[in-house]
């Protein structure tokens, strides 16, 4: 347990090391220290994770150094391990080594090799203090530090103006949300007197036994941050431009970890939330609303990086619902298989893109089944666990929401079938990019160069999409023992059913639809009708421009008029009458002596008018 | 410590830099350079070894004009030594960053540095009224004179406005530093300028608030706050480097000091009536700079709005009347003092190998300087208040201080984050980052001389980042006088 902080301190010290030689090492060692330095923090991790489970503890902390104490106020640099945390750093040290080991390959011929590492390493580092943080100020430097990589990294190709501006929209419109989350931050501290995270939850127990406005309003400010960073409605226009970033990115970042985080901060603040209805209500619906409106998003994208963004915030918004309906550990559950097979599904359409000369239009694919053999078969496995289909580990995960949700005593049917609808898009949108991508005719001829660090992650991220979810859940629900788990089936077996037979359901009419010719797709979708609503959905129900209309615009418009500063004016109108002054003075001073005669007469009259007056 | 020493060694060592000029061109630069950092290790020493009993560094006072009470009065507690010690470090960064910049009458452009920041350390060390404005004028003059001699193309204007406004501001000082004793006198009958005998002065409410007014207007300008802020873009965009180094870096921070040192501790009621003005100034400045800066298209004006954004935040914090918000408003000025010095070095560095400072003419330059494009976007987000650095630690103590003050005051502060992510990347965009700009003409990335101070700052920032605790501690003490509630 005493190692917990070399976990962090690996991925730490591959970025410094990176930093300081600046790009001068050779390639081999850049890759040896990029992926190396989180492969150990793995291994460190898997040690701690192994001695911890078999330790009779639930929970265990390390106290580093005090961060700041002025006061009452008082933070410390300390780590918190507990299973919540410890299927965190498992994903991220696991799923990021993987990951890290296929940016090996991809990023080979790319300029910046080492900047690239040293940015994923720095990412790996603030996304371990994110979980692993005692208390919430360490956690939003954590929160704040993933926010920077995920900026540089989406930048990264940064001559592109396109890629910086994607880049910056995603700091900013997540910054939004940081904003709320801070504001949390500070109304926590005033009412429970301290950021630390057990002992906050512990005072806001004994001061709100029965919840509280106040209560509501900290959690309602929490959600705030966690919807800006896992890109739910209505702060997630960030993501789908997001994916400018190279894929081993999107990955990483963009689907398996990062993006989840909100999720982990309220699972983490789960009791806060447990006091507050209004708040568990917020978080469910803001799931909801995003998976409904993000899986119809997903079906008329033509960049296949941009389907798997929009799926993945609507694999994101089942997390926020099931933890709106109290399926805690299911939400978590969830979190990791998603983890993976979107990991996977990421990584191989990033072979197919590479494949393919850096080719993401799915329209220009097609095909490519025989030719791409591996990322055909595992992204065959990543789309059937998204999907939810029996025997993955999506299908259990997801199972387990859905089933939940039916279950939820406020609006459980309800959510259950909008949920369900939202599953059958999945299904949908999930047919079409795999039928679009993989069958059809070639259009394009693929040259893959991939080598063992390339598919080998790719093997073991399919073995994980299938496994990982029966292994999984049995071992989670023990592991988080009461913790928020209410998760009892006593379901009539039709809901049960139904819900294990929508998926499949959606991949039939996905086949029939896109595979064969039963029905005109072009008549349906080139109706006027077909036409207006395939946009706004193509547009992701036009979001972006509403804000760019209402906030955005202004902001340029008004920045651009008032570049001069305004309030400079009051000052140099002072000038301006000075200066008037001066002329007007400088005038009479035109060295004629008739002139000076006369003014020195008119004065030396009109004082002798005002002294004859008064 | 004897503070009169190393202002009369600060003093001497312009007027040695002055005169080696006849003897080799770049003697004034080691001199300077050399007495700095003397200067600097000197004071880390005093540091490491402690206050004496009382939390004191250093206590001089000797006669001055003893018929009108005057004294030379200078004393160092915890957070005038550490304001001394920033003050000398930038000096050192401010002379290194002008090497190769100045041209011409090297040892009397040394020489107003020397000057400018003896007069700095005097104001951060007299107990005396009258010796607080004699040196506050101190570091006026040469100031002028930086900016009026080797500023660019706009000097003049520059460099006029710059001196009107402090002086005509320090005048509202001067005129309530003298009505201030003169109440002190008609009471006690005797006459003093004395820091700790006016201390004890009652004040009518009304004649206090009036006092209190001179004051702050004169430390806000300097400061500066939103309305009396546009002297600032002017004088920075106008300035040699080492001269906006040592403005952003050393001179705001005397407003700030002003603030604590005199107008909350002289004026304890007047000022705590006075709250709700100061921060809502505070947060104006704060929205008001951050949006100026991303209206900005020249490197350094974008940068000196910035500064004022971050003003605002060391004016909530002094509002907030509260342990939290005061230190985090000290943490502020440390850590400004940080990041702005090295933006500035980074834009007179652009300036000096593309000659220009419009964002326009750059872009892309990321691809032929690595270095500065990286230590650039280190500052960058340090000034946008990333964690881990230290505006981070001053900025999230203002807020939370200022949140148990005021909530709507806080949450529009708060959106300055948000604003500063905003100007802050748009910074880098324009200049670093796009499409690589064909007219640029090759340009060399920083060698040993400016990453050797720029790697000085960022481990400064990054230390009161993680461990803010020397800064904190070393303020702790000055909190009862500031009656402030813990």
């Amino acid at each position: 347990m005493n190692l917990l902080w070399l976990v962090p301190t690996f991925p730490l010290a591959g970025f410094l090391i990176l930093c300081a030689t600046e790009g001068k090492l050779p390639k081999v060692v850049t890759a040896c220290i990029g992926a190396g330095s989180v492969g150990l923090s793995a291994i460190v991790a898997a040690l701690v994770g192994w001695e911890f489970v078999t330790s009779d503890s639930t929970s265990c902390s390390q106290v580093l150094w005090t961060w700041m104490v002025v006061g009452d106020f008082n933070v410390s640099i300390s780590l918190y391990l507990d299973y919540l945390a410890l299927v965190m750093v498992g994903v991220i040290t696991g799923v990021g080594f993987l990951i890290h080991l296929y940016a090996t390959g991809y990023m080979w011929d790319e300029e910046g090799y080492s900047r690239f590492f040293a940015y994923m390493n720095l990412f790996v580092f603030a996304m371990l203090l994110l979980v692993l943080g005692d208390s919430l100020l360490l956690l939003f430097l954590g929160w704040e530090g993933v926010g920077l990589c995920s900026y540089l990294l989406i930048g990264f190709f940064h001559t592109d103006p396109e890629n910086g501006y994607a880049a910056r929209k995603a700091f900013v419109v997540t910054r939004v949300g940081d904003t709320a989350l801070i504001l949390g931050l500070f109304l926590l501290f005033r009412e429970v007197g301290t950021l630390d995270i057990q002992q906050s939850l512990d005072g806001a127990r004994n001061i709100w036994p029965d919840g509280s406005t106040m209560n509501s309003a900290i959690a309602l400010l929490l959600l705030g941050g966690a919807i800006g960073k896992s890109a739910q409605v209505p702060l997630q226009t960030w993501l789908p431009d997001a994916m400018a970033g190279p894929t081993p990115v999107s990955a990483l970042i963009h689907a398996a970890t990062m993006v989840t985080a909100g999720v982990y901060l309220i699972a983490r603040m789960q009791d806060l939330y447990l006091l507050s209805e209004t708040a568990t209500l917020c978080v469910a619906v803001v799931g909801l609303v995003t998976l409904f409106i993000a899986s119809f998003t997903a079906l008329v994208q033509s960049d296949i990086k941009r389907v798997l963004a929009f799926s993945t915030m609507s694999q994101i918004g089942y997390m926020f619902f099931a933890l709106g309906v109290g399926a805690w550990s299911a939400a978590i559950f969830h979190l990791m298989t998603h983890a993976f097979f979107k990991a996977l599904l990421f990584l191989a359409s990033g072979s197919v893109i590479l494949a393919l000369h850096h080719e993401q239009d799915m329209y220009k694919m097609g095909g490519l089944w025989r030719k791409l053999p591996i990322p055909f078969w595992s992204m065959f496995i990543g789309s059937a666990a998204l999907a939810a289909l029996p025997f993955t580990s999506g299908f259990v995960s997801k199972d387990a929401i859905l089933l939940t949700a039916a279950h939820s005593e406020t609006l459980g049917m309800t959510f259950w079938g909008v949920a369900v609808a939202a599953a059958f898009m999945t299904s949908l949108y999930t047919v079409r990019m795999m039928y679009l991508t993989f069958f059809g005719e070639t259009k394009t001829e693929p040259h893959d160069k991939s080598k063992a660090n390339m598919w080998l992650p790719l093997i073991v991220l399919s073995a994980l999409s299938i496994g990982g979810g029966w292994l999984g859940f049995t071992v989670l629900q023990t592991l988080f023992g009461d913790k928020g788990v209410h998760f009892e089936l006593h379901l009539k077996e039709l809901v049960a059913i139904a819900t294990m037979c929508v998926p499949l359901l959606g991949v039939l009419v996905g086949c029939v639809l896109f595979a064969t010719k039963v029905f005109d797709r072009k008549k349906l979708s080139d109706s006027a009708l077909g036409k207006a609503v395939g946009r706004f959905w193509f547009v992701g129900w036009g979001f972006d421009k509403v804000y760019d209309t209402l906030i955005v615009n202004p902001f340029r418009w008004l920045a651009r008029v008032n570049k001069s500063d305004a309030v400079d004016y009051l000052f140099r109108f002072t000038t301006l009458v000075a200066r008037i002054f001066h002329n007007l003075l400088t005038v009479s001073q035109n060295g004629r002596l008739r002139w000076y005669a006369l003014t020195m007469f008119s004065g030396l009259l009109f004082v002798l008018i005002v002294v004859a007056l008064i | 410590m004897n503070v009169a020493l190393l202002i009369g060694l600060l003093l001497a060592a312009g007027l040695v830099a002055w005169g080696s000029e006849r003897f080799h061109r770049s003697l004034p630069n080691w001199v300077a350079l050399v007495s700095f950092l003397v200067a600097t290790i000197w004071i880390v020493f005093v540091w490491l070894n402690g206050p004496s009993e009382g939390g004191l560094y250093g206590s001089q006072s000797y006669e001055w004009i003893p018929r009108f009470g005057i004294s030379l009065t200078l004393r160092v507690d915890g957070l005038s030594l550490m304001l001394i010690g920033l003050t000398t470090l930038l000096g050192a960064v401010a002379v290194v960053s002008s090497w190769t910049e100045t041209q011409t009458r090297q040892g009397f452009f040394q020489f107003n540095i020397l000057w400018v920041m003896a007069g700095v350390v005097g104001v951060f060390s007299a107990f005396d009224l009258f010796l607080f404005f004699f040196f506050w004028e101190v570091m006026l003059i040469p100031m002028y004179f930086l900016i009026a001699i080797w500023g660019h193309e706009d000097k003049s204007y520059a460099s006029m406005k710059f001196f009107l406004f402090t002086q005509i501001s320090g005048l509202l000082m001067l005129v309530a530093i003298v009505a201030l004793v003169w109440v002190h006198y008609d009471v006690h009958g005797i006459i003093t300028f004395d820091y700790d005998t006016l201390l004890e002065t009652e004040l009518d409410s009304s004649v206090a608030r009036l006092l209190m007014l001179g004051f702050f207007i004169a430390f806000i300008t300097k400061l500066p706050s939103v309305p009396v802020h546009t002297w600032l873009p002017d004088a920075h965009t106008q300035a040699p480097t080492a001269g906006s180094v040592i403005l952003a870096g050393i001179l705001l921070k005397t407003g700030a000091y002003g603030l604590i040192r005199f107008v909350i501790t002289l004026f304890p009621d007047a000022s705590q009536e006075f709250w709700v003005y100061g921060m809502s100034l505070g947060v104006i400045s704060i929205l008001y700079g951050g949006y100026m800066a991303y209206s900005q298209s020249d490197f350094k004006r974008l940068v000196a709005y910035s500064s004022i954004a971050h003003m605002g935040f060391v004016l909530v914090g002094v509002y907030s009347f509260n342990d939290l918000g005061i230190q985090g408003a000290i943490v502020t000025m440390i850590a400004h003092g940080f990041s702005t010095a090295a933006l500035f070095m980074m834009a007179g560095a652009l300036q000096e190998r593309l000659h220009t400072r419009e964002m326009s003419k750059m872009g892309g330059l990321w691809v032929r300087a690595p270095r500065m494009g990286a230590v650039t976007m280190v500052f960058v987000i340090a000034s946008v208040g990333m964690p881990g650095l230290g505006n981070f630690i001053g900025e999230f103590l203002v807020l939370l201080g200022a949140f148990q003050k005021n909530v709507l005051l806080t949450v529009l502060a708060a959106l300055g984050i948000v604003v500063a992510a905003v100007y802050g990347l748009s910074l880098m965009q324009r200049s670093f980052q796009g499409t690589p700009n064909p007219d640029v003409p090759e340009m060399k990335d920083f060698a040993f001389r400016e990453m050797s101070v720029m790697v000085v700052l960022m481990v400064g920032l990054v230390w009161v980042g993680i461990y803010p605790q020397h800064v904190l501690g070393m303020t702790d003490a000055i909190l009862p006088l500031l009656g402030v509630v813990p």
